[in-house]
Order: C-alpha cells, then structure tokens, then sequence
C-alpha cells in the first residue's frame, strides 16, 4: 500500500478493498508515528482529514468519484487553507488562518482529496535546506543528520517517508526539485502561469509556481490535471484549453531528441552524481533517445541574477507583514516605526531579512539599474539560451543538484555555498520554463541522486512521458528510506 | 523687482467605476468601516490584484478628451511604489511609473490675458489607499479599507501655470473636463477629486524655474488659490531677504491661511519603484480606443465652437454655458426646434438668469425645477411680444417657486402685454395730466423726466404696457 501509484490507490478505494477513512487513518498512523523525528508537518488537524475522508466516501458511494476522490494529500505550509493555519514556515504566521482557500486547494478538494495537513518549509520558501523554518529543520528520512532540501522540504521528505502518498509544493529557484532529489522522490515545476497562484503565499512573484510531489511520474500527472487550469483570479495564469497530463505517459522514447548541457555535466558536481545521471541519461539512448550535447552558456549567471530579482521581489512582497492587519505584532512599542521594526526583527527569522534587506538595496535609487534592470536582462539572455537549445532537442537532462543531500548546518552560515546548490534549478524559472526531478540512484552513502528533466514551455506531458517511462524500467523510486521501513 | 509665480497641478480624479482597480469590492461613499474591503483591498497572505478594465476604459476616455488617440500607450506597465503606512494594506501602492497610460495631451484654460493652453506631462492609473482614524481610538489608531483600492487617475500638468488665477482657472477646466467625459463626479468634499500645487517663484525674464515645493491639501478652488498666493508670498520673502527656498512638501492650513513644512526633499523616501510582477503590461488595442471614442460625448471645445459659429452665441455667454455638460445639455434641450432669436436669448437666459438662480439655492442645473420647456415657451413669449423681459422675469419667478407653463400663469395672471395703441393712449394721458412737473421740466430740455414718465406708464398698466410703444406714444404726445 505504501508504495501503491495514486492510480492503483484509486483502484482499490474504487474496488472497496478499502475506504477513504481507512486508507486516511493508515497515513495518519504514520505521520504520528514519524512526524517527532522528521518534522515533516507543521499542522495536522485529524478530525478535519477523517471528516474529509467521511465526505469522500460518500461521493463514491454515490458514484460521483474522480480518480483523486478520497486521496490523502498533504499541502506545503505556503498554501492558504481555510480553517487549517497557513504558518509559511514563519514565526510572523504562526497563529494565522487564513479566511479563504488557496486556488491549488480549492481544486484538490473539488477532486475529493483528503487533506492530511500542512508540510514544514523554510521561511516563505527562502532556503535549499528547510533549515530556516520557524519550526525547525525537516530531518531527511534517508539520513536523520542531513537536509531534505527545500523549501518544500517538507512535502518531499512526507513523501519520501510515505507519511502520505502526494504533497503539493511550490518551486522559485528549485524549491520543488532539488527536495525531490534529496530525497529520492519525484516532483513536478510546471511552466509559469500554468497552476494559478491565488492563495499561494508569495515569494517572487514572477518566478513562484506551485506544483506536485509524488512518489512518480504517473502520479505527478494525475496530481497536475488537478492543480493545472486557468483562474481569472491570478492576472499571470495562462488561459489555455485542459489538458491531460496522462496522456504521453505511455509514449515510445525513439526519437526523443535529448540536449545535455554541458555546463550542467561538469566540473564542481559530485563525482556519484554525475555517475548516475550519466547511467541514467545511457537508458534513454539505449531506448532509441538521441543526445547531443548542448550549451547553456549564461548558467554561470542564472545564480547571481536570481539572487537580485528573487529578493528584490521578496523584500516588496513582503511589506504586508506588518502587524498591522493580521500576523504577529510585537507586544511593546512607542510608536508606528517602532511597532513595525519590532514586529518584523521578532516575526521574520535571518534568512527572511537577508534577503529583505539584499532586494530592499537592489531596488533602491540609484542602484536599480545597476542590479535589478542588469539583472532582467541577463534573465532574457537565459531565456534565449533555453530557447536555442530547444529548437535542437526535445528535453534537456541533467543533475537536479550538484550534490546529494548535505548535513544539517554544513551550509547555513554560508549563503553563497547555500545559494550554489540551486544552480541547475534556477535557470528553468528564470526562463518559465518546466522542470522536474526523478530518483535515478544512490551514492556511496546511499543517499538519493536526483536526474533533471526540463522541456519547452508546456511540454509538462512529454517530461512526464520519459520520466514514466524511466521509472517503468527502474525501481529507484519505489526504494524506502530506513526510516520509512514499514 | 517683478517676479513670476509658476504653478504646476497633479490632480487625483477619483474614477467613477463601482469596483475597485484590482479588486470586485465597491467603491460607493460613505459606507461602514471596512465593510467595502476584500480580501485582495486587506492585502491576506497569498491574493493577487486583477485590473478592472472599466478603469482602464475612463483613463483611456481622458486621453481622447485631452489630446487623442495618439497620447495614449498602446502598452502601458503597472509599478510598485514601496512605502510601510498602516493604511497601505501590502506595504506598496500600485501605480504607473515610467509607462504611464496616458503621455502629453493638453488642456485650454481662459486666463485674463486670453485663451492659454496647459500641456500636460501624463495621466496615470493607480490605486487610492486607505484612511487613518487618529480620533475615538483613546490613543490608537483605526484604518478604514473601504477606500483602498479605489482607482485614481492621476493627472500631471507641466509648469505652464503662471499664478494662482491660471492655476484655478486650469483646475477648474479639468474638473469640468473630468465630469463632462463622466470619468469622475469632482465632488471635492469626499475627495474624489484632489489637488497638490507644485509652486516656485523666479524674477521675470529669467528662463531657469526655481526651486519648488509642492502644496497639499487643497480641497477647494478658494484654497488653491490662497494657498498659491501664500506660498508665492513665501518664496518670493525668503529669496528678498537673502534666503533660499527649500525643495519640501508643505501643507496648507485653510484655518490660519498659511502653508506649513510636512518634509524635506532629503527626507523623501525612496520609493524603490519597480514593475508589478503580478500585473501583465497594460496592452489597449485600436478596436479598443475606436470604440471608446465613438462613444465620447461632444467636447466642451466643440461644443463652444458650435454654440458661437452655429448659434451665433456670444462667446462669453457660450463659455459659460459649456463650463457644465448638464447646464449645457438643459440649454440644447431648450434650443431644440426654436427660431434663431429664441436660441440666441435663451442662451443669455440660462447664463446669466438660471445659473444665478441655481447659485442662490445651491443646487445643480440637474435639480432645477424649471425644466427646458418652460424656458423655451418663456422666451418665445417675449420674441414673440406677448410679454416684455420684466414680466418674463415675474413668470420665471413664480415658475421657480409654484411651477407652472408660462402660457397658464400668463394667462391666470393676465400678464399678457398690452400693445392696443388705444388703451395706452389712455394710461398715457392720464399719466401726463397727473405729471405736470415732469413734462414741464422735459420741455424745458430735461431728458431725464422723460424716463420718469415712461415708468409711471409702465407702473400704471401694471408693466403690461409694451415699452416701445409708450415710448413712441409719449414722445408724439409731449411733441404735441
């Protein structure tokens, strides 16, 4: 049941092997049984999932069940939920509730989703490790003592752990795919503009995007027909006919042109890494895939022009924490300036300020050219490179990051090592382009690799096609960490 | 020394939508403390604005009225203006910066000196922010969303302005403009219409503008132009005593009729503008500003142009009829179907006649309660002889006051003009034997007992008697 596709889950709540409130009660064992040691979930309201489940029995019952209906999800703590506390990861939400459903909510539960709870991440998404969450680091189900990446850190670590079968995340610079790969899950960053971000706590605005995390491939897709769709709501949505995102899971790879940049199969990435994305990128050759190496040659900047827009972005996104409305609100203050700057010191963590504070001085006069509009050019130039190397392949694979999963604080007093192993993650949102992250091996200390699969702007269904396809002839998905040993 | 005063206006026009720029909440007057705030107006964690195209629409619309379809961006971009207050829900007001929607157009004023026309910088889209309630808080404070969220149209002219009486004459053109094109309702007592003055002095002859600073607060036109006049005074002190004026926002205080310093330039803050990521750039099409414009009323340009060249209306008269759509519309309405002179007078009837009695109750030509038709029947009245303009002023007076067509109160009344060369025959001989003194005195060369006669007459029939007549009766007979 534990390592059940969300399809054969479906299956079986279709079939009354068994019912939605029992399949929820199973994954809630887990989640309490596990959640002290992974701090996987920052909220899990019991009561509000069993209810859920209750009301998804009875759709089916009534025949009125989607292939989701009675599916336990989980949703990352940057989703707003109505009733169940949205925290972002951060002291300055601890206590809020949110009066309204997030889009991405709204549509799980219009499929029948059972919503166990809400999944740990670093504060307002800003961190690779989960490190920065107010209520402490996502320990990895692989190894307690390393980082699961993030900032959905919690969903995928939730995932990989199988305290639930799906989780929703949301990615700006990786933060959906370099968990994924850390640990050893499957996850899913959609072309911009594709799953709506009403009610997705803003991070960067014009990189945010929500998207799925699950044990493969297939589920993915199931999870995107779901989450993907037009909402008025957001200006950025893109308003497209439905599609099915299950439809090329069963294409044949011959003739699937494959692009490896090199810049992403070099120097500075772990040796094991490069190993397994190398065998992995041998299978789809030995299926009738064609490769060619390609070049991305502004990869080197995608970092440092990420790291001017992202907080610029951030640091204005940001300004409505102010205690004034909702949120916390320091206690003792003499006037309106002291109100907020004690407010903000005490409600926002360091990497939360850093980052406030780099996009507050990019954006200021005198310095805007200089960083931000330098930085929206180089941007364009990363779109370009992306754009040249699609009318020469079909997808571009490669190392989701350049490392497996690092100990807990090795990285944490040194930002540009932090910021470094989002390399190969942040070209694709620069450019709105899609990007997942499928398990394709271990190293030596058995600790997941990750292979990146990116394609042009709404070839979502042909990533997922490969990647169903990888995953039909491996099992590296279906391995369970230690701790999720059942 | 003589010096010039230069003015430069931005006005705020609140728009005339029901809903807010970016959000589905009202925008009505007046209603209970955030009672008209959604979600996106308290700024929750995780909304998005969504731009109203209505707004967009108004602002296009005053592109068209101010200069065409040429001064309006076919692509314009929404920016965040980043500043913490706690009546701006998200910590950023959502304007335009560098692509505004509307770039130059401009507008005619009439000055002392003549027709003057005011260019104009930009018009640009934004959102109004809420209101701080500093009184019933017992040392708090209370923030009132309901106007967060509001659209604005903020209209920027260049330093054209010489004076506060060029200054008021051009705010007073736009405020009539903004209400012509139905874009804004210029009530400035709710604020949906607000203006700050950006004011500096220089002597005459010198081509380099001073330093400015710029005055807010000023709800009224009567303000305006004190607060200008004041703050010229100001400058124009400082630099005789030796002194420099300093770039600030200064407030005016209608109470003590001064204006005083709210911050130095140094102490702007830095708005850290940078474009909207949740904001698509703002695309209007040709069919867009095709439709838009075939809808437009008659300008008031126009319209003057018409009502002088067409109607053969006195400038002056046609100025002051085309100072207000309504009051324009009530005069075509009453011109309709009438002869030349019958327009020509009811022209001059509604300039000067109606608008003062419209200033005596302070009311709009809307509420009137002498509609078109009345008027048109009451000049046709006098064109046609029936009665003289003084009755004509009697009829309007009880058609103000009871109601009534002027033919029944005419006829109810028996005002009807008497022009029977007969009867006033007779009043006037009765008139001369009881005035012996006064045509003794015209006879001995007094023209002026002459008018003391002709009033007598009028007096005896009542005003009735068409003056002309006792006018040619009473010089046969004092000739006689």
């Amino acid at each position: 049941m534990l390592n059940s596709s969300l399809a054969e889950l479906s299956a079986a709540l279709a079939a009354k092997q068994l019912s939605a409130v029992e399949l929820t009660r199973l994954f809630l064992d887990r989640i309490r049984g596990m959640n002290a040691t992974l701090n996987a979930f920052i909220t899990v309201d019991e009561e509000r999932s069993l209810a859920q489940a209750r009301v998804a029995d009875e759709r089916r019952g009534r025949g009125e069940a989607g292939p989701l209906t009675g599916i336990p999800i989980a949703h990352k703590d940057i989703f707003c939920t109505r009733g169940l506390r949205t925290t972002c990861g951060s002291r300055m939400l601890a206590d809020f509730t949110s009066p309204y459903d997030a889009h991405v909510v709204e549509r799980f539960a219009a499929a029948g989703a059972v919503t166990l709870g809400k999944t740990n991440m670093d504060e307002f998404a800003m961190g690779s490790s989960n490190e920065t969450s107010y209520f402490g680091p996502v320990r990895n189900p692989w190894n307690l003592g390393r980082v699961p990446g993030g900032s959905s850190g919690g969903s995928a670590a939730a995932v990989a752990a199988r305290m639930v079968p799906a989780a929703t995340g949301t990615d700006t610079g990786g933060s959906i795919r370099q968990p994924a790969a850390l640990t050893g899950v499957s996850g899913l960053k959609p072309t911009y503009g594709v799953v709506s971000r009403y009610g997705m706590i803003a991070f960067a605005s014009s990189l945010d995007q929500g998207g799925p995390i699950g044990k493969c491939a297939a589920d993915l897709a199931l999870l995107m027909n779901a989450m993907a769709g037009f909402d008025a709501r957001d200006s950025t949505s893109l308003e497209r006919p439905a599609e099915d995102y299950t439809r090329c899971l069963n294409e044949p790879l011959r003739g699937l042109r494959v692009g490896l940049p090199k810049e992403y199969l070099s120097a500075g990435v772990d040796e094991d890494v490069l190993a397994r994305v190398r065998e992995a990128v041998r299978w789809f050759e030995s299926q009738g895939a064609s490769m060619a190496e390609i070049t991305l040659p502004n990869t080197a900047l995608a970092v440092p022009v990420y790291y001017v827009l992202a907080p610029a972005e951030a640091s204005s996104n940001l300004s409505r924490f102010d205690g004034v409305r909702y949120g916390h609100r320091a206690r003792d203050y003499a006037n309106l300036g002291e109100m907020y700057r004690r407010t903000r010191a005490e409600g926002f963590g360091a990497e939360v300020k850093q980052r406030i504070l780099i996009g507050t001085y990019v954006l200021s006069h005198g310095y805007y050219d200089a960083y931000y509009l330098k930085a929206q050019k180089v941007r364009r130039l990363i779109a370009k490179d992306f754009a040249e190397a699609f009318a020469r392949c079909d997808l571009i694979m490669g190392p989701t990051a350049p490392s497996t999963a690092f100990p807990l604080g090795a990285k944490s007093d040194d930002p540009v090592q932090m910021y470094l192993n989002d390399i190969f993650t942040i070209p694709a949102p620069l450019a709105g382009l899609p990007g997942m992250s499928i398990p394709c091996g271990f190293d030596r200390q058995g600790l997941p690799v990750g292979l990146q699969i990116m394609g042009n702007y709404f070839s979502e269904a042909k990533m997922l096609g490969a990647a169903h396809r990888y995953q039909q002839a491996t099992d590296w998905h279906l391995r369970l960490p230690p701790e999720a040993a059942p | 020394m003589a010096w010039e005063i230069v003015v430069g206006i931005e006005t705020h026009a609140q728009l005339l939508t029901r809903s807010k720029i970016f959000s589905g909440a009202a925008t009505a007057f007046g209603a209970a403390p955030n009672t008209q705030a959604s979600a996106v107006d308290i700024a929750l964690p995780g909304v998005l604005p969504v731009l109203n195209r209505g707004a967009v629409e108004l602002a296009i619309r005053f592109g068209l009225a101010v200069g065409g379809p040429e001064v309006i961006r076919r692509r314009s971009v929404f920016a965040r203006k980043n500043y913490f207050y706690p009546d701006l829900p998200k910590g950023y007001q959502i304007s335009q910066f560098e692509l505004p929607i509307v770039t130059g157009g401009s507008i005619q004023i009439e000055t002392e000196s003549g027709s003057k026309t005011v260019r104009l910088t930009r018009a640009h889209l934004e959102e109004d922010a809420g209101k701080s309630l500093h009184e019933d808080f017992h040392g708090m404070s209370g923030i009132d969303l309901n106007r967060a969220g509001t659209p604005l149209l903020e209209i920027v002219t260049e330093p054209d302005l010489r004076g506060a009486k060029e200054a008021v004459a051009y705010a007073r053109a736009l405020h009539s403009l903004v209400r012509w094109i139905g874009i804004c309702d210029g009530n400035m007592q709710e604020g949906s219409f607000r203006c700050d003055a950006n004011v500096s002095v220089r002597r005459a002859g010198d081509a380099a503008l001073g330093t400015r600073c710029e005055i807010k607060n000023l709800n009224s036109f009567r303000f305006m132009e004190q607060a200008i006049e004041f703050e010229a005074r100001r400058q124009i002190e400082l630099i005789e005593d030796g002194k420099a004026v300093e770039q600030e926002t200064r407030l005016y205080d209608p109470g003590r009729n001064e204006t005083r310093s709210m911050r130095l330039k140094e102490d702007a803050q830095d708005y850290r503008y940078f474009p909207d990521p949740d904001l698509l750039p703002l695309v209007v099409s040709e069919q867009d500003i095709e439709r838009i414009r075939s809808e437009m009323p008659e300008l008031p340009g126009a319209r003057f142009r018409r009502f002088t060249d067409q109607l053969a209306i006195a400038p002056a008269t046609a100025r002051v009829l085309v100072g207000d759509k309504v009051l324009s519309d009530y005069f075509e309405e009453t011109a309709q179907g009438a002869s030349p002179e019958v327009v020509r007078q009811a022209a001059n009837w509604i300039a000067v006649s109606t608008n003062a009695r419209l200033n005596d109750r302070n009311i709009g030509i809307a509420d009137a309660p002498v509609r078109p038709r009345q008027v048109r029947q009451l000049i046709e009245r006098v064109v046609d002889g029936t009665i003289s303009g003084k009755i004509a002023k009697e009829i309007d007076e009880v058609m103000w006051s009871a109601g009534g067509t002027p033919d029944e109160i005419i006829e109810k009344r028996g005002l009807k003009q008497i022009s029977d060369t007969g009867a006033i025959e007779k009043i006037v001989d009765e008139v001369l034997v009881a005035n012996a003194k006064q045509v003794a005195d015209y006879r001995s060369g007094k023209e002026k007992a002459f008018n003391s006669l002709v009033g007598q007459v009028m007096k005896a029939s009542k005003g009735k008697a068409n003056p002309a007549q006792v006018n040619d009766i009473l010089r046969r007979r004092l000739k006689g």
